[in-house]
């Protein structure tokens, strides 16, 4: 009590998130070790793992301890952010080199894998660094690119092949191939479905913005959409799309058929209408009136004012619609393995079919690296136009 | 140069503009006033077309305004308005360089235009040009609005409510601007307002509407010494329409010879109104008069100023 009174803790954000982490560095195991990929590990303790240069990673811990305690302070969120970066990678390097050692005594069927504290410690050091640059306040463009310089690290550690022993590094080894081609896949539906979504999108947004009373019915049109399952949607397709294909031997030739990349597209360009739609009549609702009117009574064209003033001006905000249309589309893309459309999902459904859990990290780590990404580069191409006028 | 022949102009019911007829001449400062729903901005906007008339014809430069190609038409005009309406996304001489660049003027000329006109209206080109509307001031704002609609150098410049929204002393120094431009121009300006005072300050012809009608139409001394009706009594003010009358007039205007009084003095180019404050303000029948330098040139004195009507 004395403690909260005196104002000593100056962060009590990080001190939660350290608190937190302690106990669960404590009580959970750092990694498994199982002798093959089908049968239940027995977890290794973060305390177990703290031998030799393996003790260096509680360096950043300790300062992540301190600073809770330290004035507000540029400095003290920038070294905050500094622990942070050697904390995630470090504790990437330890389990990558635990893994090493434990492969060299065992066959070489055994596998270790991250344990719930890890995933734990990471998740609370990317908050504790979350923190940090909320602190900062740095702008959207330099916020990106701090967490980027954070994970920067981690990621070296990733290619370096210091991870190479732990399972789903082993995993992607294994399947190299399978990985490069989903991923390709996967990136070729999300393009394909940007493809259509901008060129239906945009227009029904504008057309929606500029006829009010299309707006309802283009709406709700939309939003039935957007409550359809995916699967539900996709097997609606299923049907129309075969049967097209069989009376129209050149769309088959074409790759139509009502299974497999295709119905994907369609599906997910009709969920990706509505943010996009919606996205573009916010965007050019919000350009301000008045400069739309001094336009005209300047004599700018329709075609002028289009182009010179509204589109301009809706540009931030009908980026954000193509950013959670994109993200979304990523998301979403997983669930079209289902159907044969391929991408990291066929990895993940095949990992959940074999009780693998390694093989369904394989699939879904890099989904959601793909989603923060979109996200991030979205955020920031916004950033850089927004940053011009308002 | 403007003319509307039985111009009519409604709204569904609502009839905004009714049988309007009106002359505007060249180079003259015109107002058009009256309370709102008196059809005086649906007035302005048929001249630039903003607003299409239903019937009757307005003629600008000699021919009907719907033969015009309506962006040629409006970029023959500079338009203010209240709102301002600056492009956010474009720096302060890039939004005065908008008439121009539509027009196709060499770079050189846009940019030499530009810099001429941010220091006709008071703006430093160095520290302004590059600048973003969102980094200015309401008035600041509203001088480059008014920079704008004058860039392609218009035969007229329409202007709707274009100082309402400022704060009194940025909008008297925003008038004595305007006032001034209008004077070394010689431009014609159709000027929007409900503020008898600004009509007053400014008009060389004040055209007061009601209901879509011309109910006076007159220089400022006639609306105040003979006006047409109740309503532009009631309009004007009944009470203040003695100061508002000394208000028109300068004091060099009334002037006698020098004094020699203690007193302080007040500028030649004062308004009466301001001169009779200063004398109840000093509790002298007489003040003496300066120039420009502060050197007296003569004397006002306070029974000079009864005869408003001189």
């Amino acid at each position: 009590m004395q403690v909260w009174q005196a104002g000593l803790i100056k962060n009590r954000v990080l001190l939660v998130l350290w608190l937190a982490g302690a106990l669960s560095a404590a009580l959970l195991p750092l990694l498994t070790h199982a002798p093959n990929r089908l049968v239940t590990g027995k977890g290794i303790s973060f305390a177990a793992v703290l031998s030799g240069w393996h003790g260096l990673v509680l360096i950043p811990a300790l300062v992540l301890a301190i600073a809770p305690f330290c004035r507000k302070h540029p400095l003290r969120d920038g070294i905050v952010l500094l622990a942070c970066a050697c904390w995630l990678s470090g504790l990437l390097a330890l389990a990558g080199h635990e893994a090493q050692q434990l492969a060299l005594t065992d066959s070489s069927y055994s596998r270790t894998s991250f344990g719930g504290g890890a995933w734990i410690l990471w998740g609370l050091g990317w908050l504790a660094a979350a923190d940090a640059l909320g602190q900062l306040k740095l702008g959207p463009r330099n916020t990106v690119l701090v967490a980027l310089a954070v994970l920067a690290p981690g990621i070296g550690l990733l290619f370096s092949g210091q991870l190479s022993a732990l399972s789903v590094l082993k995993e992607y080894a294994n399947r190299r191939d399978v990985f490069d081609a989903a991923l390709s896949r996967h990136l070729e539906i999300v393009s394909a479905t940007l493809v259509p979504t901008l060129l239906i999108g945009v227009p029904l947004g504008v057309i929606t913005f500029r006829r009010t009373w299309l707006r309802g019915p283009v709406f709700s049109v939309l939003n039935l959409i957007q409550t359809i399952p995916s699967i539900a949607l996709f097997g609606l397709l299923l049907a129309p799309l075969a049967a097209l294909a069989t009376h129209v031997p050149l769309l088959a030739q074409w790759g139509i058929s009502g299974i497999g990349v295709t119905p994907a597209v369609i599906a997910l360009t009709l969920y990706s209408l509505l943010p996009m739609a919606r996205g573009t009549a916010a965007g050019l609702a919000q350009v301000p009136a008045a400069a739309v009117e001094a336009a005209r009574g300047m004599g700018m064209s329709p075609r002028q004012i289009f182009w010179q003033v509204e589109v301009p001006l809706a540009l931030p905000v009908l980026l954000s619609g193509l950013r959670i249309t994109t993200v979304q589309a990523i998301g979403l893309t997983t669930v079209a393995a289902l159907i044969g459309a391929g991408g990291f999902g066929a990895i993940m459904f095949q990992g959940l079919l074999s009780s693998a859990l390694d093989l369904v990290l394989l699939g879904a780590i890099p989904v959601i690296a793909l989603a923060i990404a979109a996200d991030a580069l979205f955020k920031l191409l916004g950033s850089v136009l927004g940053e011009r006028g308002q | 140069m403007i003319e509307f022949e039985r111009v009519c102009k409604r709204f569904g019911d609502f009839v905004a503009v009714d049988d309007l007829s009106l002359r505007l001449a060249d180079g003259e400062f015109t107002v058009l006033i009256g309370q709102s729903g008196s059809g005086k901005s649906t007035t302005l906007k048929m001249i630039n077309r903003l607003v299409p008339h239903d019937s009757g014809r307005i003629l600008f430069a000699g021919k009907e305004i719907n033969g015009f190609r309506e962006e040629d038409l409006r970029r023959r005009m500079g338009y203010a308005i209240q709102s301002i309406g600056l492009f956010p996304h474009w720096t302060v001489a890039r939004n005065i360089a908008t008439v121009p660049a539509l027009l196709k003027w060499p770079k050189a000329r846009i940019t030499s235009r530009v810099e001429e006109l941010l220091q006709l209206l008071g703006l430093d080109p160095a520290g302004f040009a590059h600048r973003y509307p969102h980094q200015l001031s309401g008035g600041q704002q509203q001088r480059v609005g008014v920079a704008r609609a004058l860039a392609a150098d218009p035969e007229v410049l329409l202007m709707d409510e274009p100082f309402g929204a400022l704060d009194p002393v940025t909008r008297s120094a925003l008038q004595a601007e305007i006032a001034r431009i209008h004077q070394v121009s010689g431009k014609a300006i159709v000027l929007v307002t409900h503020d008898i005072d600004e009509a007053l300050l400014l008009a060389d012809r004040i055209v007061m509407l009601d209901q879509g009608r011309v109910v006076q139409d007159g220089t400022p001394r006639q609306i105040l010494l003979e006006p047409a009706s109740d309503s532009v009594t009631r309009f004007v003010g009944r009470s203040e329409v003695g100061l508002k009358l000394l208000g028109l007039d300068q004091v060099h205007s009334r002037m006698r010879a020098p004094i020699s009084a203690s007193a302080e003095g007040i500028s030649r180019s004062a308004t009466l109104r301001e001169a009779l404050s200063a004398l109840i303000a000093s509790h002298a029948e007489q003040l003496p008069v300066l120039d420009e330098h502060g050197q007296t040139v003569g004397s006002i004195h306070v029974a000079d100023l009864l005869d408003v009507t001189r």
